[in-house]
């Protein structure tokens, strides 16, 4: 009885969705464009790095120096100019992000033991690029050094350090973003959608026609939330195939750690929508706090900037930001091949996340004010 | 509680803030009865029906409705009634056949059931062409009369009808009593809001409600003789003279 | 017309704070806690052989501001510490013939934290060995995300609310018929407009002001002349986006379509493609000349050349020129489409 009941709901909202002209276009566009877009676009790789050399030695090693930095893949040489201002104007005009100025009578003085310096100035507008092209050039620079002094016959006094790069071996930043994007993908399939649907119902009156009737609120909801569960689970298989396919990132973990991460997370997404829902009268406002609650998620949730990178309130902040959870459950099963043991206090974070809000959407709903 | 009324209500009053929307409201509705509830928009008229339907908690009195609480038992109450109102009601986008389907499943009806039932609403209103037609594409009167038929499927004890011919042409209207005739003929009790006037007249009795409390209740022949009047439409004048709220 | 939306829009107190509330708390997560300044590196050591140099190495790794040391751990023990996240890196010495080996091993996934936090061990491996270059960094000395971060919000928010709320309104009273009631009634459709409009300018007018004071107080935004430049560029902006509403609510019946459409035409490229949070460099072309029609990206890029950079007017006269025209273009367009429709 109770089950033919959810049957025909269930029905009654496929139906629905079927019939709406965006849905349907929506669930197939979302994982296209998350996966295929997103990827080429969140990329906070630097490269290209634009350098202006002020060049006030003109000597071998300085050419050297210069010829060196220009030859590297991310960073290209813009322009070599004998005065700081005509660098700096450069910077102004957005030309170029790193000036490295190399002093007069910079080989000599190296070449006598004096140690002088060269300096790198960076543009800080784009923190980022600012900080990675200098290193960058910095590096260029302290190679092209040691090998002339290698050659020149000095001795090096600089240990010799091997780097190993775990789980990425190519730095491919895409490698990080692609696992992470889920989020997006369940956010709007389980969290966004339910909202609109239930929120649209309330202003349409229907939900009225429903609450006049018997049917149990925890059915009704339910009928709700099934179809946005199946939906969300498809939309992210098919985000692995895609991640996959064209990218040829498959998960290195287990793909149960995977669906498993990724339930637990479309049912606290949803529990989060109907809450809204509930509490809100118009479309309008139900999108405002469901879209600050996106916004929030994404930023604090570690998809775009790290949590590391985050002064310490800020991150105390974030163990309340479920994203967080399903994120870092993400990078870690596709890209470091880590169990739910592993990753238990994370599973237990979002399931904890998924039973309140949950509990709360089911306690907000009510048939009668 | 008398076996005799299937509605009966006792003080009811419902606030919202400071706001009195219905205030202390007391009446009994008998079996089979059609009992009109006059009063201009805003006067509390819905606000009522609502917590006489399970939709919202009264703030004080109380009631029971086809013998259940409504306070206490307001799902039991949703079992045993139907309720249609202008606006909402039935999904747009669903077709006129998966709209009775829904709610005479909802109701507990079996395939069976449905299918002989659907087919005699179909047959009765003339729609059996359009039975795969949107709701949304069909004319309003016709959309008012397939909610008419989906509210009374499952064949509930008492009907509530809030403003259920508004926006139809008298025609229309017409045959939309009709039904109503139909379904009290059959043994419903009929609990209808309206501000047309001459459906007063159709009534076997009527209440008249001004900002939040029941001014005059009557059979509409009493309601005329006692105000002197020859048409409804001068009783509600009369009544309703000191009204504060409405427009 | 306009005292009619203004109560309306008013009287829906909770949208108007979380209007309100949002930018500011935007800026302040932005401007304080979202960076990518890689800092909080943990790091775990693993030492074959204690001697001076492996001491050294260990209070070096802890006095350092950009590490957090979790101690040291057996050679074993570095894959599944990193694995399960609790260190970022690893450093290993290894001894033979009294001479020290080192090996990093780092967690690369996230590859911009990997390459910095390498370099912050290299030189922390090399010790005293005095640096033969200095860095420094223009403009933006500490390296804070936050000025970086306040056009972008701005850019975000202004579609936001303007197109956004401006569409859907209008699309509701659409949908509930006062449109039409409005429509017969004899006020000119030009007034309808406007008192639409008007509302929702006022209310973008306050979040300007109340970001511009949170960017130049609380996150300490040099102040400077440019200011004037900063909201009379800002006003033009808003009333591109005001446009952007209105004709998108020309197109569609129904809230929710209105929604969608503003969703996914603005509010996702403009997250994506401005350059607000990822560099419009880094995209692949066709994304690139993509990002050109999208007025945020102008907005943006005016916005960072005038707040952060404090440079004169003329070097944002092609950005002001592009939102020019753009304003142009789609208040033409959305006028005439309203009303050919009613």
């Amino acid at each position: 009885m109770k089950l033919r009941l959810l049957k025909i709901l269930l029905k009654k909202e496929v139906w629905l969705m079927m019939r709406n002209p965006f849905i349907p276009k929506i669930i197939i566009a979302i994982p296209f464009m998350a996966m295929l877009i997103l990827p080429l676009v969140a990329n906070l790789d630097v490269k290209d790095v634009g350098v202006a050399v002020v060049d006030n030695d003109r000597s071998i090693l300085s050419r050297r120096i210069v010829a060196d930095v220009d030859a590297s893949e991310f960073m290209e040489v813009k322009e070599c100019v004998f005065l700081y201002d005509e660098a700096l104007q450069m910077v102004e005009n957005g030309d170029v992000d790193v000036i490295l100025s190399i002093p007069r009578d910079y080989s000599v003085d190296l070449a006598r033991g004096s140690k002088p310096h060269l300096s790198i100035d960076a543009n800080g507008v784009n923190a980022t690029k600012g900080m990675l092209g200098s290193r960058y050039v910095a590096n260029s620079v302290m190679a092209t050094l040691a090998r002339w002094q290698a050659e020149s016959g000095h001795a090096l006094d600089m240990p010799q350090i091997c780097v190993m790069n775990y789980y990425n071996p190519t730095l491919n930043f895409r490698n990080y973003m692609i696992p992470a994007l889920m989020v997006v993908l369940i956010i709007i399939i389980c969290g966004f959608l339910p909202t609109l649907n239930l929120v649209s119902e309330k202003e349409a009156g229907t939900i009225e026609a429903m609450n006049v009737t018997p049917v149990g609120k925890l059915t009704f909801v339910l009928s709700k939330l099934i179809p946005y569960w199946l939906v969300g689970i498809l939309v992210v298989t098919v985000g692995m195939i895609i991640g996959w396919l064209v990218y040829g990132l498959a998960p290195a973990g287990n793909i149960g750690a995977i669906y498993l991460a990724a339930i637990l997370f479309s049912l606290v997404m949803s529990g989060l929508g109907v809450a809204i829902a509930n509490k809100s009268a118009t479309i309008l406002q139900s999108i405002f706090v469901m879209f600050a609650f996106i916004v929030i998620f994404q930023l604090m949730g570690g998809l775009f900037t790290p949590i590391s990178s985050m002064p310490q309130w800020a991150q105390y902040i974030t163990y309340a930001v479920p994203p967080r959870y399903f994120i870092e459950i993400m990078r870690s099963v596709y890209l470091k091949g880590a169990s739910v043991a592993d990753l238990w206090p994370q599973y237990l974070a979002l399931a904890a996340f998924a039973t309140t809000l949950c509990l709360i959407a089911a306690t907000t709903y009510k048939k009668r004010e | 509680m008398d076996s005799e009324n299937t509605i009966s209500v006792r003080n009811l009053t419902k606030k919202f803030g400071n706001f009195t929307a219905v205030d202390n409201i007391s009446f009994d509705v008998a079996r089979g009865e059609i009992f009109g509830f006059l009063g201009a928009n805003g006067a509390g008229k819905t606000t009522a029906m609502r917590m006489l339907c399970g939709l919202s908690l009264p703030t004080s009195g109380h009631g029971t409705v086809a013998g259940y609480d409504i306070v206490r038992q307001p799902e039991e109450i949703k079992r045993h009634i139907g309720y249609m109102s202008q606006k909402f009601s039935l999904y747009q986008d669903l077709t006129v056949a998966e709209n009775l389907t829904l709610f005479s499943t909802i109701y507990g009806m079996t395939d069976g059931e449905i299918r002989a039932k659907s087919d005699e609403v179909f047959k009765l209103l003339e729609m059996t062409a359009m039975k795969d037609t949107l709701v949304r594409d069909i004319p309003t009167g016709w959309k008012q009369k397939l909610a008419f038929s989906a509210a009374t499927i499952h064949r509930p004890g008492v009907l509530f009808l809030d403003e259920p011919t508004g926006g139809v042409d008298p025609v229309t209207r017409r045959k939309f009593w009709e039904l109503i005739y139909r379904a009290s003929s059959q043994g419903m009790t009929i609990f209808v809001t309206t501000h047309y006037l001459d459906e007063a007249e159709y009534c076997n009795r009527i209440s008249i409600m001004v900002d939040g409390k029941i001014k005059a209740l009557d059979t509409p022949e009493n309601l005329k003789s006692q105000y002197g009047a020859t048409t409804m439409d001068e009783v509600f004048r009369i009544v309703a003279k000191d009204a504060k709220r409405g427009d | 017309m306009i005292k009619k939306e203004t109560l309306h829009t008013v009287r829906d107190a909770r949208t108007v704070t979380i209007v309100l509330v949002m930018p500011v708390v935007l800026l302040l997560l932005f401007g304080f806690a979202i960076s990518t300044e890689v800092n909080d590196v943990k790091v775990v050591a693993v030492i074959q052989q204690h001697d001076d140099g492996s001491r050294l190495l260990l209070e070096r790794l802890r006095a350092n501001p950009y590490f957090t040391f979790k101690g040291l751990v057996a050679d074993n023990e570095v894959e599944p510490t990193l694995r399960r996240g609790l260190a970022d890196a690893a450093v290993i010495q290894r001894t033979a013939n009294g001479k020290s080996d080192y090996q990093i091993v780092v967690d690369a996934s996230n590859t911009n934290i990997a390459q910095t936090a390498t370099g912050y061990l290299e030189s922390v491996i090399a010790g005293n060995t005095e640096s033969p270059v200095l860095i420094n960094t223009l403009y933006n000395p500490l390296l804070k995300s936050a000025y970086n971060f306040v056009p972008g919000i701005m850019g975000m928010i202004f579609i936001l609310i303007c197109a956004m709320m401006t569409s859907v309104s209008i699309v509701s009273e659409k949908e509930t018929g006062t449109m039409n009631l409005l429509l017969v009634s004899p006020v000119r459709p030009r007034t309808i407009i406007l008192g639409k409009i008007v509302p929702y300018f006022i209310l973008s007018c306050i979040i300007l002001s109340l970001m511009l004071v949170i960017a130049y107080t609380v996150l300490g935004l040099p102040f400077s002349t440019e200011v004037f430049n900063v909201i009379w560029v800002s006003l033009l902006y808003i009333v591109l986006a005001l446009a952007l509403g209105l004709f998108i609510s020309t197109l569609a019946n129904t809230q929710v379509t209105a929604l969608l459409v503003s969703g996914v035409l603005f509010m996702l490229p403009v997250i994506m493609l401005s350059g607000m949070i990822f560099p419009i460099e880094n995209m692949p072309v066709p994304l690139q000349w993509l990002s050109c029609i999208i007025p945020a990206r102008w907005y943006i890029s005016a916005m960072r050349t005038l707040m952060i950079q404090q440079l004169p007017l003329q070097y944002i006269a092609t950005e002001v020129a592009i939102l020019t025209a753009m304003t142009l273009a789609v208040l033409a367009l959305a006028i005439k489409k309203f009303n050919t429709k009613h």
